[in-house]
């Protein structure tokens, strides 16, 4: 293993000096970001013993004709506010050698994959969250003709990055999947307006378990089928997953089955889009460790059924995740474009988008269940919803241009957030009802310069009440960006909370450098990327990050 | 072990001084890696196998909630036929959408109205291998396959680099 590693690296280190002579070429990454924190009591933000924390991270990878190797190197010196406290040292976390032929390709050591939608396997990283689950292992990839791709994976998941070593799952994870495009396989169907491709996948883990009271399954296995369509202009997607009895920790050891579906409708022609997603989820916590707490050593990924708001107090205070556990979800989305050149659309035309959003828990029939003989609690249906509401989201976006400088838009949220079941906050129980406006102006001074703002405005009766948010934007193309945010929780019930949190910005880019100094509070919330929400804690403090890319 | 970190620690520094030496501006023999994606129709396609009759392309990674990144999709539309008429230049935008949000792709992007080639990564295994921390990130290929620009984020003005650079690298 470890003179794998070595032997990794010193070609990795060698060829990339011989990269010009040989064709080879090397890709890569890296960023750094270090704190200096301040202790402040009245937003609870505490710096930690060492004043100075840091993450930093390096990707290399070389790739020569068909071969690619690569590692990662990590470093958490200690781990920066908010991050998980498994990231501790520094040291390589991550690396692979790849062969990628024209029909096959293999990997060994560490790669990251997805099966269909995620539903049943997919093992990613999200950086800034402290999620990897990457495998440690093999996969195979094989394409024997166009149209048709088959995929195999073996191994054990990421699970903590501790003192500079990795640590991996317990369970050893497999897999295959299949997909084929009917159009690229079945003669005289190429040239059809009807698309269609089919795809099947496998997965199954194995964890050994010595349980005195009751039988646990070693090896639970989850399969499914999916299906994508097209016909003109409408589109289809489906996928269900079915996953077999997997008493964990985190289920309370039932020995229910669980179910994964997901359907995409949509209709999309220039200047208006339309989508209709359904989701239902029942007991799915598939797990490369069922003892484990946290969302570590996942091996589905269930995504939530809303839109992804980047809006500050849309975005943070009160974001919903699928439940694992059991819901229904629907979400409806409306791209319209009112055409340029009319009354109502103006000079530029303008833009108009809808979502409305909700998930409800399932249904549990018990009727004819005998839980205390064989431990399954309920009966599950697939989109069997009930009228108990875990969270409802509509918001409308308009946005046009104004003229040849200016660029506004504005946006409304509604949200419904049920607190007892995604608990975020401890100021509030049951449903957390608010309302969100936002304006966002840009002016373009000249060709290089511009300044941006930004008005928020969260109002709740409930929970830590009222905020306000004021972002101005400075930049100047290519290289420079200043900026100063203030979040104000002018409508806290407890007058000596009603805090300001102040924070400046300013950067320099360079091509694919990019350097950010930060100074200031960070309100505490939930920061969330891609569906994945995390807590963070309130910091006070420079924060200096750098971004490279090579 | 501790000798392995140290050395591990050394042959990184060393390549990440070596290629930021190199980088910046002139990744002259740098070419697109091999990755497997899939376009809005379920076609798959393999990045490297990318080419534009020796006219340059745009390589750009975005995503659904990135506003910065349609900030610059849609500010480079404006002039985008032009552009192609002056330069010949093909637009590949990448959507590193995942799961959650890939069925929004097709009608933000018709809605948008561009005319962009949409390729899907929605596992970021491209992303990862052309070594993008976060969105937007814009690569410029010259007409015979190398990389040649490159650029982080979009602000307004941006766009003026790009131009300037898709003209001095188109035939």
């Amino acid at each position: 293993m470890k003179k794998t590693l070595f032997g990794l690296l010193s070609l990795v280190s060698f060829s990339s000096t011989a990269q010009i002579g040989q064709g080879g070429t090397v890709t890569g990454n890296m960023e750094t970001n270090v704190q200096y924190l301040n202790t402040d009591t009245l937003i609870g933000a505490f710096a930690p013993e060492q004043k100075l924390v840091a993450n930093s991270y390096m990707n290399v990878n070389y790739s020569v004709n068909k071969f690619r190797a690569g590692v990662r190197f990590e470093s958490y010196l200690p781990s920066i506010a908010g991050y998980p406290q498994f990231y501790s040292g520094s040291g390589l976390g991550y690396r692979y050698a790849q062969y990628a032929g024209d029909k096959i390709t293999v990997t060994a050591g560490n790669f990251y994959e997805q099966f269909g939608s995620g539903l049943i396997f997919r093992s990613y990283e999200e950086r800034a969250l402290g999620l990897d689950n990457a495998m440690n292992g093999a996969s195979i990839k094989f394409n024997p003709r166009q149209g048709i791709e088959l995929k195999g994976v073996i191994g054990r998941q990421r699970y903590r990055f501790d003192s500079g070593n990795v640590f991996y799952s317990d369970a050893i994870v497999r897999g295959v999947d299949g997909s084929i495009n009917l159009n690229d396989v079945i003669p005289g169907f190429e040239a059809s307006d009807l698309k269609i491709s089919i795809g099947g996948s496998l997965v199954s883990k194995y964890q050994s378990a010595n349980n005195d009271t009751i039988i646990i399954p070693k090896n639970v296995g989850s399969y499914g089928g999916r299906i994508d369509m097209s016909y003109k202009r409408f589109y289809l997607n489906a996928e269900y997953i079915h996953k077999d009895n997997d008493p964990t920790a985190l289920n309370e050891y039932i020995y229910n089955p669980g179910h994964g579906a997901m359907v995409n409708l949509g209709y999309s022609q220039k200047g208006l889009g339309i989508i209709l997603a359904a989701k239902s989820i029942d007991n799915m916590v598939f797990r490369s460790d069922r003892d484990v707490l946290g969302n570590q050593l996942m091996i589905n990924y269930l995504p939530a059924t809303t839109n992804n708001h980047t809006y500050n107090l849309a975005g943070t205070l009160y974001p919903y995740a699928t439940n694992p556990f059991g819901e229904v979800a629907y979400q409806l989305d409306v791209f319209y474009k009112i055409p340029k050149k009319t009354k109502l659309g103006g000079k530029y035309g303008t833009d108009i988008h809808l979502n409305v959003a909700v998930a409800t828990d399932h249904v549990r029939h018990t009727s004819g269940v005998n839980p205390e003989a064989t431990y399954v609690t309920y009966v599950g249906r697939p989109f069997d919803m009930t009228d108990s509401i875990l969270n409802f989201d509509f918001n409308f976006h308009i946005s046009r241009k104004i003229g040849s400088k200016i660029k506004a838009s504005v946006h409304y949220f509604h949200f419904i957030f049920n607190n007892d079941v995604n608990n975020v906050t401890k100021f509030a129980h049951g449903y957390i009802v608010s309302d969100i406006a936002v304006l966002d102006v840009q002016y373009k001074i000249n060709k290089k310069h511009s300044i941006r703002a930004e008005l928020q405005g969260l109002f709740t009766k409930t929970d830590r009440g009222n905020w306000a948010t004021a972002l101005i934007e400075y930049t100047i193309s290519p290289k420079w960006f200043f900026a100063v945010m203030d979040q104000y929780n002018y409508g806290n019930p407890d007058e000596s909370m009603q805090l300001h949190y102040l924070l400046g910005s300013f950067g320099y880019i360079h091509d694919n450098s990019r350097f950010m100094f930060s100074y200031g509070k960070q309100r505490e919330g939930i920061f969330c990327i891609g569906g994945v929400c995390r807590p963070v804690p309130a910091t006070n403090g420079l924060t200096f990050t750098f971004t490279q890319s090579f | 072990m501790k000798k392995i970190g140290i050395l591990s620690v050394l042959a990184i520094a060393f390549i990440g001084s070596f290629s930021f030496d190199s980088s910046n501006n002139e990744e002259v023999g740098k070419k697109m890696p091999s990755v497997m994606l899939e376009d809005l129709d379920g076609n798959q396609i393999n990045s490297a196998d990318i080419t534009n009759d020796g006219n340059p392309i745009v390589i750009s990674f975005w995503a659904t909630w990135c506003k910065p990144c349609r900030l610059e999709l849609n500010t480079v539309a404006e002039e985008f036929d032009d552009l192609v008429e002056e330069t010949g230049v093909k637009l590949i935008a990448v959507s590193i959408d995942d799961e959650r949000n890939k069925s929004k792709v097709r009608p933000v992007v018709d809605a948008s109205g561009w005319e962009y080639d949409i390729w899907l990564d929605t596992n970021s295994d491209l992303k990862r291998a052309m070594g993008v921390n976060y969105p937007p990130q814009t690569f410029l290929i010259d007409g015979t396959g190398n990389i040649v620009y490159s650029h982080v984020g979009f602000v307004p003005g941006d766009e003026e680099k790009l131009y300037e650079e898709i003209r001095k690298h188109s035939k």
